[in-house]
């Protein structure tokens, strides 16, 4: 041990290259960021060049935006729900494929499958899916004709594009959580359900009594998991609507599916306002923060339990 | 005998709902083989003849707009590098804190997990201006080059490696170091020759996570790399392609296909140990 320690040179020559990047690619562009978001930057400042800073106005411009304040909302609302249905998905396919069924690995892989293509090529996919291939369904099918009516595809109304946004998203995530789920499942000991049918419990019994507890562990880390990932969306919508179709609110003409993060993208390069989207970029940080405090204190208030 | 029918029941239902589950793919596959009239006229029908998925893939390969091979080979440059990058890099770093027990080790550590949260929304902006500024000062182009993407890669997937690796090295007993010490290695030759093959499997996890989010990542390549340039991914070239032929969706799906194809072969062949590697990088 001592050896190593008088050997400061090795611990500087070793932390070289991953302290050059993350000074390079985190530490400076995070904190000329926070300083960019108190002034008036734009796309044809230099940095360093003939800033001037403005306090908190990118941040009350924002609020005052009705585009922004839209986008929270529904970010929120796609958010929650996203959660729900995919973690909901997730359990159901996880208790199902970890019973004694025959395929029960093709399903673990096949629901998988979504998981492993990128948000941006599936966003596109479904897009073809939303817009021509379940018109067609209901053209070769007269009792659901209705689905062929093209006021009826999904894209083109503000709240089923949402949902469509919910489809997608789900799809393409719940393969993974159930993998998640199927590990914490599969480290219950079998003991625990062996003494339950010997006293005679049902099967909800089990997954209440047994199973539910066992795996409060994971749950923790499917629903952080699912929040996060879902509150940064990105590719799913920039490919699948685009923000669009339009809306109005608060007497503005705003896009009606523009989730935060396209918000901010779309100010900043779209809008050439870059004060403006590294101010929201900010308050998008301090969410996430958040949600990740709230995920390490619950974590170990668990810890403590156990 | 009943949960036996109940098994079954519950089998045929998973079947179903598998097949309607990984339809899209299908539905992708089929039309590739269409031409552009049949392809929004009847997209759930089998296609009339096959071979009109060649002639489709071969518009795909050699359109001026999605440039297939090009595209490909940078995805593969820029993962493969990346991936060398913030598999050993980290691990070399990861050792020193672990075997260096000082405050700035234990700062430096607490500093690169809590870069964790950073979503990369807030940084991209002032990255893409430092980057240019780093340009303007000292000549070193960071913006649409392979070094820029690969050093950005590395700088945002270090994090998450570092306190991987560092969670292993832990629970590696230091007299194995000592005995090599004892022999005569020097340092860096007790890390590449003792511990680095010691992490074979951390490289396996890690690699297979970053891997997965380098290859389909699209803001990021985006921003780094930018539109129209010589260098662009498959997501950028998907995305420049979808975005210019809105509705040439025989040629879209084709791009599609060839786009997944690449993971979806690399998953059938390591499907146990993907699965592994990334609920495995999840848990941590």
């Amino acid at each position: 041990m001592n050896r190593f320690h008088r050997n400061n040179v090795t611990f500087w020559v070793f932390l070289a290259p991953v302290l050059f990047a993350f000074v390079m690619v985190v530490a400076i562009p995070f904190v000329i960021g926070g300083f960019y978001s108190f002034t008036d930057w734009n796309a044809t400042a230099r940095a360093g060049q003939g800033l001037k800073f403005v306090g908190l106005h990118n941040f009350t411009r924002s609020f005052q935006d009705p585009s922004f304040l839209y986008s929270f909302i529904i970010t929120t609302i796609y958010t929650l729900v996203n959660v729900v249905v995919i973690n909901v998905l997730a359990i159901v396919l996880a208790l199902a494929v970890t019973s004694k069924l025959r395929f029960r690995n093709l399903y673990r892989m096949g629901f998988f499958v979504p998981y492993l293509i990128g948000g941006l090529i599936l966003g596109y996919l479904w897009q073809f899916v939303f817009n021509n291939a379940i018109p067609a369904i209901g053209n070769a099918l007269p009792f659901l004709s209705t689905l062929a009516n093209p006021e009826n595809l999904m894209l083109r109304h503000v709240d089923t594009s949402i949902i469509a946004l919910v489809i997608v998203g789900s799809w393409q995530y719940a393969g993974y959580i159930m993998m998640i789920y199927v590990a914490a499942i599969e480290g219950v000991p079998t003991e625990l359900y062996e003494a339950a049918q010997i006293d005679g419990a049902s099967g909800w019994q089990k997954f209440r009594g047994i199973t539910v507890p066992m795996i409060a562990q994971a749950f923790t880390i499917t629903m952080f998991l699912t929040l996060v990932n879902s509150f940064k969306q990105f590719d799913v919508n920039y490919s699948l609507t685009a923000g669009g179709p339009a809306t109005s609110f608060m007497g503005k003409s705003i896009y009606g599916t523009e989730l935060l993060a396209m918000n901010i993208y779309k100010v900043a390069f779209v809008g050439n306002d870059l004060a403006a989207g590294q101010a929201r970029a900010v308050v998008f940080f301090v969410v996430i923060v958040v949600f990740s405090l709230v995920q390490v204190s619950i974590n170990k208030k668990k810890e403590l339990e156990l | 005998m009943k949960s036996n029918k109940r098994l079954y029941i519950l089998e045929f239902f998973m079947l179903a709902f598998l097949v309607v589950y990984l339809y899209p793919f299908v539905i992708v596959f089929i039309n590739s083989a269409k031409d552009a009239f049949s392809v929004t006229q009847y997209p759930m029908r089998l296609p009339e003849k096959w071979s009109q998925l060649f002639v489709n893939m071969e518009s795909i390969w050699t359109s001026r707009n999605v440039r297939y091979s090009s595209s490909f080979f940078s995805s593969l440059i820029i993962t493969a590098l990346s991936l060398v990058f913030v598999t050993i890099f980290p691990a070399m770093g990861a050792w020193v804190l672990v075997r260096t027990k000082t405050k700035t080790s234990q700062f430096i550590f607490l500093i690169f997990v809590a870069a964790m949260v950073i979503p990369f929304q807030i940084v991209m902006f002032p990255l893409v201006a430092w980057f240019r500024t780093v340009f303007q000062v000292t000549g070193l182009r960071l913006l649409r080059t392979y070094f820029g993407i690969v050093l950005a890669y590395l700088g945002f997937g270090l994090s998450l490696s570092v306190f991987v690796y560092h969670g292993f090295i832990k629970n590696i007993p230091f007299e194995l170091e000592e005995a090599s010490i004892i022999d005569g290695c020097k340092l860096p030759e007790v890390f590449f020759r003792i511990i680095f093959p010691l992490l074979t499997p951390v490289h396996a996890t890690i690699g297979i996570l970053h891997g997965m989010w380098i290859w389909n990542d699209f803001l990021l390549p985006l921003l780094v790399l930018g539109k129209g340039n010589r260098i662009q991914t498959l997501p950028l070239a998907v995305a420049n392609f979808a975005g210019a032929y809105v509705k040439q969706w025989d040629l879209i799906l084709t791009a599609i296909l060839m786009a997944m194809i690449p993971v979806l072969i690399l998953f059938f062949i390591a499907q146990k140990r993907i699965v592994k590697g990334m609920v495995a990088g999840s848990i941590k």
